[in-house]
């Protein structure tokens, strides 16, 4: 479970333009949820399916373990992660690049084989 | 119907980021019990209602996901057949000794047109529940916890070719389709069964292969699921969807997220399948209401997010 901490951090949503209060115990992606705000897409929360995945361009995170399948340790280090395992140490910029776009019948059918 | 050949679903061996906050969400909060620990870390976990040693293995690893999957088919002679007609079939098969699995016996591993690992194995040491077989209680408050699942029950999984898995299933393993999904003359869904349940294994054509959509559990009724979706409240876990109803299958279900990303379904209720039954069809047009019956509308985080 998350605590909101004693302090919190701007985080800005370099695609939208919007931007929300995140505090220092909660994730970047449960601060979005937990105000009803959108802009980050919501997968597992987990760190496992990679939805979530964001370009902190500004700022500083601390991560929990995140799915390798997902982000490497090269990402990592470029500050690629999964929101949803990440809190803010700082004001932070992101930018998306996770997505969960795919139509299912779409994706199903660019699965090809028959 | 006589139940021969494989019989049902054994185990699974999910992948986790942290094994001890995996070992508080599939005990405490499914109610599974441990069973056992092995020299490389993975835990040994059983349902209260299922008599085998154990049904679900944890491993913990860089990535979420599923390892394999496991069914238990009625003897040795069986295990020799089935690893005979697996590679007829075009499957590569694999034999690991017994011991390799605490408590279990010789297994055969094979791959599957998807990239998913499958095995089949005919013994496991016998646990027993708690209430025993002479006279027993239908249920023991000291083994019921947490959302008190009854059993792993099946799985569902995500890869490119669902009809070559299913081809193999059917030709190999004798396994039968009980519903499917159809995009015009495209097949994006499959539901299989080894014995007389809706499905014990579930495919949905993805791009991607050898994912993981979901492990299922068994509760004993609807209002068991309203429970579980208590529990997932109360220590706020990660929720997908439901309470809710499935057109397909018809079970009665809720989906949540262990803290590794990977997709747990507690349900109740399907129907029997009989061998006499032809498949049941859901076309693509009222896909919404087949998966979710309730809303009516497609999900996309139900349908697209996987490890």
């Amino acid at each position: 479970m998350e605590r909101a901490g004693d302090e919190t951090f701007e985080v800005f949503i370099t695609d939208t333009g919007e931007s929300f209060r995140c505090g220092a115990g909660q994730t970047l992606l449960g601060g979005m949820e937990r105000l009803g705000r959108k802009g980050i897409p919501v997968g597992c929360r987990g760190g496992g399916c990679g939805v979530c995945k964001v370009h902190v361009t500004a700022g500083e995170v601390r991560c929990r373990k995140m799915s390798r399948a997902h982000v490497s340790a090269e990402d990592e280090a470029r500050g690629i992660v999964l929101a949803c395992r990440c809190r803010p140490a700082s004001d932070i910029r992101l930018a998306v690049i996770g997505s969960m776009d795919k139509a299912f019948l779409k994706h199903a059918q660019a699965g090809g084989a028959r | 119907m006589a139940m021969t050949g494989v019989m049902r679903p054994g185990h699974v061996c999910i992948r986790v980021l942290d094994m001890e906050e995996s070992l508080v969400h599939y005990k405490d909060r499914l109610g599974l019990q441990e069973v056992d620990r092995d020299d490389s870390g993975r835990v040994y976990l059983k349902a209260w209602d299922e008599r085998d040693w154990f049904s679900v293995v944890l491993r913990e690893a860089d990535a979420p996901g599923m390892d394999f999957m496991g069914f238990k088919v009625d003897g040795t002679a069986a295990l020799d057949t089935f690893e005979q007609r697996l590679k007829d079939a075009g499957a590569t098969t694999e034999r690991i000794p017994a011991g390799e699995l605490n408590h279990c016996g010789e297994r055969v591993r094979f791959d599957s047109p998807t990239g998913h690992l499958f095995e089949l194995y005919a013994d496991k040491d016998y646990m027993g529940t708690m209430m025993g077989l002479v006279n027993p209680d239908p249920w023991h408050e000291e083994c019921c916890t947490g959302m008190a699942v009854q059993r792993f029950d099946h799985c569902l999984l995500y890869g490119s070719d669902i009809d070559g898995t299913v081809k193999l299933f059917e030709d190999a393993l004798d396994f039968r389709l009980t519903e499917q999904v159809m995009d015009g003359e495209l097949r994006v869904a499959a539901f299989i069964t080894c014995s007389n349940k809706a499905h014990d294994l579930a495919l949905v054509r993805h791009a991607e292969d050898g994912k993981f959509h979901h492990a299922s559990f068994l509760l004993g009724s609807w209002e068991e699921v309203l429970r579980a979706a208590d529990i997932i409240g109360r220590f706020k876990i990660s929720i997908d969807i439901g309470p809710t109803r499935h057109g397909i299958t018809r079970g009665r279900t809720i989906y949540f997220f262990d803290p590794s990303g990977n997709r747990n379904e507690v349900f109740h209720g399907d129907y029997s399948f009989y061998p006499d039954y032809e498949p049941i069809t859901w076309t693509a047009e009222e896909l919404g209401g087949a998966i979710f019956y309730h809303d009516q509308v497609l999900n996309e985080r139900f349908l697209t997010v996987v490890t």
